[in-house]
């Protein structure tokens, strides 16, 4: 019987007893395993718990300065003064353990774009993060996993994991993509299908046509949200693509693949021709509609950013939808790059002017109002549509506020009509 | 050991915003998250809980964010236990490792809001003594009975080291 992806690497950072063990598998869903980490990733509001259970073990060193990342990004930078106080405190770590991949607010950017940018997460790692969006890496073909700070901190002890070792879905998407149509959309268009515990506690494998056509910027946004579904990953099986992306990088990776006779909980195809591009509705990410559905729709704000839809090809588009236009007015426009890089991208490719001109605000890399933290908190009866991750009650401020997740050019489009609009709009 | 507490009752797809929302994750005091606790869906939640009381709840409790701050605050404002039909994958992990215990139950709708229960952690029994119901849950199993016997994950990984 053969192995999935996931399966693998699972097995490649196991105990040698595992994969020593006589019998049909050695690794088996259901089962509980320790592994090895390669990378293991805080942020400014979980690793603060982490390093204080660190410290609270009475060890003094981590297990390996190089495996450890911290990214103060989520209230970064600091929105108060007890922000600054948690941001402070992975400096002060990163300082005292020595740890290379610590990133200042002039070097970082979100999390999870600026890993794989970095070169820090590549193809055939295991990779835990104290942050849900950790399963964005399964992009590059990595088993990646959100885990709490207390998982972080034992990490820190001894670079080990403990985990259940998930059932797997495969997901085989057929078909040809429309105009405008990309990653968040087949993403949303899922998760709408099987539901917010659709995948709970499952690995989501992406494939098919559609999935060997897209670019990289398209499968982080679709593993991003794997999550969102309720799965411990989403992965994707590297190929030519992810290795244009990942050459640049000196470290060496390892391209698994998913045997034939792999097995399956259950194998889900759809094909996705004529797709229109998906919108979620408040106040969870499968309450999704094809836009079209929601042109009577008012919003007040639009942001395009997060570990979802801020980089390069988001920024790109939206660009190219708002160039020579303004957006609505009385609307608030809010764009963050999701790094440094790409900060500094979407200014020599003069994107960030056209945010500007059309009446829209360019912000430096943060984590900001995804998740109600900075940058664009809603009041009461407010409503945004923004290129995120979630729209739960009271997500980016008021519970009485209202989120809607959409792609990029929606979006870009959608502040222009100050109405839910389809981006074919610009070609009228 | 055994929890006898008062229950109250929430849906399905209860997510971690809901439980703590990211606005209060600026402290690593379980009593201040505690405070705080289903502050956007249920703002009387926390002047309600006794300490000892249950929360019984839908499918998919604890889906949406990694953050521990979730359990913490659950057990800063004195739940004691929570039941639901399935829990999402982090939120599993974090209670485990935080010492918040769950249950599993796929009946529990049928368990109204202010039951009183009784819960017994070793064997997975929960006793609704109020409509004088009983229920038998999935112990954990045995590799997480050990995280839990130790205390936690952090006394687990110690005494592992000390072997």
């Amino acid at each position: 019987m053969g192995y999935t992806i996931a399966e693998k690497i699972l097995l490649a950072h196991s105990s040698p007893a595992q994969a020593g063990r006589a019998g049909e598998k050695q690794i088996k869903a259901g089962e509980f395993i320790e592994v090895r980490i390669d990378i293991a990733l805080g942020n400014d509001i979980t690793a603060p718990f982490a390093i204080q259970e660190f410290r609270n073990s009475g060890i003094k060193k981590v297990f390996d300065k190089n495996k450890i990342v911290l990214v103060p990004d989520h209230f970064a930078p600091a929105k108060d003064l007890r922000s600054a106080n948690q941001c402070k405190v992975l400096a002060d770590f990163s300082r005292e353990q020595k740890i290379k991949n610590y990133f200042e607010i002039g070097c970082m950017g979100i999390e999870h774009a600026l890993l794989p940018e970095q070169g820090i997460v590549l193809p055939g790692d295991l990779v835990i993060g104290a942050d849900s969006h950790t399963c964005t890496y399964g992009a590059l073909g990595c088993y990646s996993t959100g885990v709490g700070s207390t998982d972080l901190a034992r990490a820190f002890i001894d670079g080990k994991f403990w985990l259940k070792v998930p059932a797997e879905i495969k997901f085989i998407y057929k078909g040809k993509l429309n105009k405008w149509v990309g990653g968040k959309d087949l993403i949303l268009f899922t998760i709408g299908k099987i539901g917010v515990d659709g995948a709970l506690y499952r690995v989501m494998e992406f494939s098919g046509p559609v999935i060997s056509k897209l670019g990289m910027d398209d499968r982080f946004s679709m593993c991003n949200m794997a999550i969102e579904a309720g799965a411990r990953a989403g992965i994707i099986e590297p190929d030519a693509i992810t290795e244009e992306y990942v050459s640049r990088f000196k470290r060496k990776s390892k391209f698994y693949q998913s045997d034939k006779d792999a097995v399956y909980e259950k194998t889900i195809e759809w094909d996705i021709s004529g797709l229109e591009p998906q919108v979620a509705c408040p106040h969870l990410p499968s309450n999704v509609r094809p836009v079209s559905a929601l042109k009577e729709v008012k919003i007040n704000q639009v942001v395009i950013g997060s570990c979802t839809n801020g980089r390069s090809s988001d920024l790109k588009i939206a660009a190219a939808i708002l160039k020579g236009r303004k957006i609505s007015p009385g609307l608030k426009l809010i764009v963050i790059p999701a790094t440094q890089k790409i900060y500094l991208e979407a200014v020599k490719q003069g994107w960030a002017e056209t945010f500007v001109r059309a009446g829209g605000v360019f912000s430096t890399p943060t984590c900001g109002p995804c998740l109600g933290g900075h940058m664009g908190i809603l009041t009461e009866g407010e409503t945004c549509l923004a290129t995120t991750n979630r729209n739960f009650v009271g997500r980016m401020g008021s519970p009485k506020s209202f989120v809607y997740l959409s792609n990029p050019a929606t979006a870009a489009a959608s502040s222009i009509t100050g109405r839910i609009t389809h981006p074919d709009f610009v070609n009228s | 050991m055994i929890i006898k507490g008062r229950v109250h009752k929430f849906g399905s797809d209860i997510n971690t915003d809901d439980i703590v929302a990211a606005k209060y994750l600026i402290t690593t005091d379980e009593r201040e998250l505690g405070s705080h606790c289903m502050e956007n869906i249920a703002p009387d939640f926390v002047k309600k809980v006794s300490p000892g009381d249950i929360i019984v709840a839908g499918k998919n409790f604890g889906c949406g964010s990694s953050r521990e701050h979730a359990p913490r605050a659950l057990k800063g404002c004195g739940i004691a236990a929570v039941v639901a039909p399935s829990f999402a994958g982090i939120f599993f992990r974090n209670a485990i490792n935080v010492g918040l215990p769950f249950l599993e139950l796929p009946e529990a709708d049928d368990i109204n809001d202010g039951d009183i229960l009784e819960i017994e952690l070793s064997t997975g029994t929960i006793k609704d003594l109020t409509r004088g119901r009983s229920y038998k849950t999935e112990p954990f199993p045995v590799f997480l009975q050990e995280i839990v016997a130790k205390g936690g994950l952090m006394n687990w990984v110690k005494k592992k080291r000390s072997r």
